[in-house]
């Protein structure tokens, strides 16, 4: 295999540092190739046609490459349903029939872009009148007013805004180890405690909020354990026993 | 030159895109669609026979005046007007595609070619030669693209029926050889 593969790079790989950009596509180079060695489109040698196929690509960045893999993964498909033994008595299909529609399809493709092309140079090569943008928009005319009119239309003005609201914004930080200071204090005293009992109706929101989070991080350590009967019901706050003897 | 001519030379030097025959014969309503025509015919005639810089062509559905091509030269060397870039091979054949089998979808455009045609196709579009036409049936109901009237002027075309037909090509379409007893 390996001497199959320099049959067609005898002067080593230097000859086939083909430029891909210069084709456009699997389908273009395939086309090439063929017409370089004059071979009958109708009655492709696949074995040999895969082998320059690989090897001209050999070259390929990873970002051009899947196009080409594909047809190359293709051809070597077909060179092996080439290879298997034809039934007698059954329908002989050819595996290479798809490939060479699709090859006369393109080369009929690239008919007609050679159509295109001509005609295109040729539009290209007359100039029409250059495009000129319509005229922008008059500009609204200039305003007629005298300063009294306007002194007038800003007190106008000044008059309907309303003074905005203005209240200031302090930060209240949480204060978190106080609050769960506090709790530990009664629960020394007491074995239960209600959150009525912690927080007052009017407390301080701030206050609030600490105490939730002092309440739960000392449940989660297991200091104690949070209650609640039903829904809205008080909280209620118990010593654990199993936490404190651990 | 008939007054006609002449009203009409005026317009078509007066708008930079092809002016479909339809709108030229609204220039002067009394003048019937085959006078317009025959107008036409003398301005081109004109243009070609005294001898001028411009000549009167029908291209993309309507007529313009075109610079003669072999000014082309002297007017880009005073840098007065640019030619548009050339479109590259994978455009080309996309276009081509396109042209002949709108409408059609990405993924039939890049079977016949054999390679991806995102970005192609999108650069197509920005141009203006080809649009959206509509949305096939089938899986996730693809985009369909035609050609534009732009294609058309791009191509000094004056209809899509203007390129060859299929069968005129050197290689018409061949059904591969059926094979016996299918």
């Amino acid at each position: 295999m390996a001497e199959q593969l320099t049959l067609g790079s005898p002067s080593g790989d230097a000859a086939f540092v083909v430029d891909l950009k210069a084709f456009s596509g699997p389908l273009d180079l395939l086309l090439t190739l063929i017409r370089e060695e004059q071979l009958d489109i109708y009655d492709i040698p696949i074995a040999r046609i895969a082998e320059q196929f690989l090897l001209r690509i050999r070259t390929l960045g990873l970002n051009d490459a899947a196009d080409y893999l594909e047809m190359a993964a293709r051809l070597l498909r077909i060179k092996a349903q080439m290879l298997l033994p034809r039934g007698e008595e059954e329908v002989w299909e050819d595996p290479r029939a798809e490939l060479v529609r699709r090859l006369l399809e393109y080369q009929q493709m690239r008919e007609i872009v050679d159509v295109l092309e001509r005609r295109g140079e040729e539009r290209r090569n007359q100039f029409a009148r250059a495009f000129t943008p319509p005229d922008a928009p008059a500009p609204p005319p200039p305003l007629a007013l005298s300063l009294g009119e306007l002194l007038a239309a800003v007190d106008r003005v000044l008059r309907a805004a309303r003074r905005p609201d203005l209240h200031d914004v302090v930060a209240r930080p949480l204060d978190v180890p106080a609050a769960v200071a506090i709790i530990r204090e009664l629960l020394q005293i007491r074995a239960r405690v209600l959150w009525t009992e912690i927080v007052k109706r009017d407390a301080d929101p701030s206050f609030v909020l600490s105490t939730l989070l002092g309440l739960l991080e000392l449940a989660k350590v297991g200091e104690l354990r949070v209650r609640q009967p039903k829904p809205f019901a008080n909280v209620e706050i118990e010593r654990d026993a199993a936490g404190e003897a651990a | 030159m008939t007054p006609l001519a002449k009203l009409l030379e005026a317009a078509l030097f007066a708008s930079p895109r092809p002016i479909a025959l339809a709108e030229l014969a609204e220039l002067d309503p009394e003048a019937p669609l085959a006078a317009v025509t025959a107008a036409l015919e003398e301005l081109r005639e004109h243009y070609n026979v005294d001898g001028h810089g411009v000549e009167l062509v029908e291209l993309g559905g309507g007529w313009q005046i075109l610079t003669r091509a072999e000014y082309t030269e002297a007017i880009e060397r005073a840098q007065l007007a640019a030619r548009p870039q050339r479109l590259s091979a994978a455009a080309l054949e996309s276009l081509a595609i396109i042209a002949y089998r709108q409408p059609i979808g990405r993924a039939e455009i890049e079977q016949v070619r054999g390679v991806n045609v995102g970005g192609v196709l999108k650069s197509l579009h920005e141009r203006g030669l080809v649009e959206v036409v509509g949305r096939g049936e089938g899986l996730g109901r693809p985009l369909l693209y035609g050609t534009t009237p732009l294609f058309l002027e791009h191509f000094a075309l004056r209809h899509l029926q203007e390129l060859p037909r299929a069968d005129e090509l050197a290689i018409a379409l061949r059904a591969v050889e059926p094979t016996p007893g299918e």
